[in-house]
């Protein structure tokens, strides 16, 4: 599949490794590894879930970014509160495109920025008092949201204030829930963490709120879980789910609301989008309520038709008869897309350097269009995440962990892949060398990419960006002159 | 002691130590009859936990307390 062999996918890392001083090259060695489909376990091959080598250009985000911007910040009926200096919330403010519903700043407050904005007394003094005003203000101004989340910024942790008793005394005075969220920057290597640290979160301020009421289920209740909406994927996912004859009972975390969150745990079975941000609350509503979670992939018509097939094996056959209705009505659908993007796209290679799950469940979307993935890579992954990468990626192609700049720029350089797909920091550079690269984290302000309606909008994309003239005429006049000349000579 | 949770995975057990993260798949179990379940752990990673014997839990996952033996090479 692969043009590359394992030795000379070995040789192309050590070659670029080889600029490292001793001890960075031994730690770095560890994070870059050739694919290999036989190994069952991804530890044999590759570390992951370690600290950044100081000195090197990291992609990764921290605690704060997995907490506020990833699980929480979504949840659109609550004000999530930047708890300490003002650029961390303002900084990430709106930028993921988790879409939602709503009229912002009555009922709705995704886009908007709430922070303490910590100033030196507050840092001195603490901020308690801070916040407890600002809690306040916040039910006087906005008295339509649902609950406020504190979102701890660096300095609270350093300081030591007690945002929890702060929060209980809040939730007691405007009776709403207040979630302390002890997601401080520091804590962690990456923003995984913090995804871990939002979930406990969930688990002890929110989940429970709701046991012993009366609700009336019925037996097809699922939630959509670890989804967050990015230029509409989560209801791409909806629409497909509830054709399917579920009932979709709550969406975590994208357009999701704090009742919906506290529903959950009545339905029968949890979806598991990304596994890497939500396992852990799925994990506890297994245990706690006895609710099965699966994984699924909503990439690509191949990935789809499997996912949806496996969610109804856990119903009856009226599920079954209306999940292959609904194959059998896009089939036609998705034989159009790939007749007509196919042809383009074919052969094409592309690079991937993303966050939880992307690096591999877009893999089939690529094959689907007759692209191929030479390598791929996540910047806050554990071990669990390239056990399943293994699966699904080509022999011998590269795996990088937490990659740095430099590696992944001269990976570039000698795969020299026809398409990346990575983030903002990485577009430009890229870009300039000549190579087109579609952002996977916001869908480049396009979307949404999930489901068969998702497909449609992908396949579009990935032709748009790659065959995009712009990057035929990189090379300016003066300098085609001289290679003509060299050409003629030669 | 940690806290660990036992899953029943697709091809058997699984093991999860929420506090480092750690996700690995239970390779031996010494006591495995309905009256009394636990014991060492033998996980794929390398790593092995002692968990008291206790009878086999109705319903899996199930959180427990483990001890370490032996920590997995990394």
């Amino acid at each position: 599949m692969s043009t590359m062999t394992r030795e000379e996918t070995d040789a192309l890392i050590a070659e670029v490794l080889e600029v490292y001083p001793e001890k960075a090259k031994k730690d770095r060695t560890k994070h870059l590894a050739s694919n290999d489909v036989t190994i069952e376990q991804s530890k044999k091959c590759i570390t992951s879930n370690r600290k950044s080598l100081p000195g090197v250009m990291t992609i990764r985000g921290c605690a704060y970014a997995g907490s506020k911007g990833v699980v929480w910040g979504p949840i659109k009926d609550m004000i999530h509160i930047s708890h300490g200096p003002v650029g961390c919330g303002q900084y990430s403010r709106a930028g993921r495109r988790n879409y939602y519903v709503g009229t912002t700043g009555v009922d709705t407050f995704g886009t908007m920025n709430f922070t303490s904005d910590f100033q030196e007394k507050d840092i001195v003094f603490g901020g308690d008092k801070k916040l407890a005003k600002l809690i306040e203000e916040i039910e006087m101004l906005f008295p339509l949201h649902k609950g406020i989340s504190v979102q701890s910024e660096c300095p609270i942790g350093l300081i030591g204030d007690d945002i929890e008793s702060v929060s209980k005394k809040g939730s007691a005075a405007i009776g709403k829930p207040i979630v302390p969220v002890r997601c401080e920057g520091f804590r962690g290597v990456s923003q995984s963490l913090g995804h871990h640290i939002a979930n406990d979160a969930i688990r002890d301020w929110v989940l429970d709120k709701r046991d012993g009421q009366a609700y009336e289920s019925t037996p097809y209740d699922v939630a959509i879980i670890g989804d967050y909406n990015i230029g509409g994927d989560a209801w791409a996912t909806r629409i497909l789910l509830e054709e399917m004859g579920l009932r979709v009972v709550a969406q975590w975390s994208g357009d999701g609301t704090l009742a919906e969150m506290m529903n959950t745990p009545k339905v029968k079975l949890n979806l598991l989008h990304c596994y890497r941000s939500m396992n852990y609350i799925s994990r506890h509503m297994e245990e706690k309520y006895g609710i099965p979670y699966l994984e699924y992939n909503f990439f690509g018509p191949t990935k789809i038709i499997e996912s949806c097939r496996k969610i109804a094996a856990f119903f009856d056959d009226s599920v079954k008869e209306k999940t292959e209705a609904m194959i059998a009505r896009y089939q036609p659908m998705m034989d159009a897309i790939i007749a007509k993007y196919k042809p383009r796209l074919e052969g094409k290679k592309v690079m991937l350097y993303v966050g939880g799950l992307r690096p591999r469940h877009v893999i089939g979307a690529y094959e689907d269009l007759g692209m191929e993935v030479i390598g791929t890579g996540y910047e806050f992954a554990h071990n669990d995440d390239y056990d399943r990468t293994i699966k699904e990626m080509g022999d011998a192609t590269l795996l990088y962990d937490d990659v740095t700049g430099f590696e992944l720029e001269e990976f570039v350089k000698r795969l020299k892949p026809d398409m990346v797909g990575s983030g903002i920091k990485e577009k430009y550079i890229f870009q300039k060398m000549g190579i087109p690269l579609r952002q996977m984290h916001s869908w480049d302000y396009s979307g949404p990419y999930h489901g068969y309606d998702g497909f449609a909008i992908f396949a579009r994309d990935m032709d748009i960006a790659l065959s995009n003239p712009t990057f035929k005429n990189l090379t300016p006049p003066w300098k085609k002159a001289v290679e003509e000349e060299v050409k003629k000579a030669a | 002691m940690a806290n660990i949770m036992i899953r029943q995975g697709e091809k058997g057990l699984t093991f999860y130590l929420p506090k480092r993260d750690l996700e690995a798949s239970i390779e031996s179990i010494e006591f495995d009859t309905p009256e009394k379940w636990g014991g060492e752990l033998k996980l794929d990673n390398g790593g092995s936990y002692y968990i008291d014997p206790i009878a086999k839990p109705p319903r899996l996952p199930i959180s427990l307390r483990a001890k370490r033996l032996g920590a997995a090479e990394d």
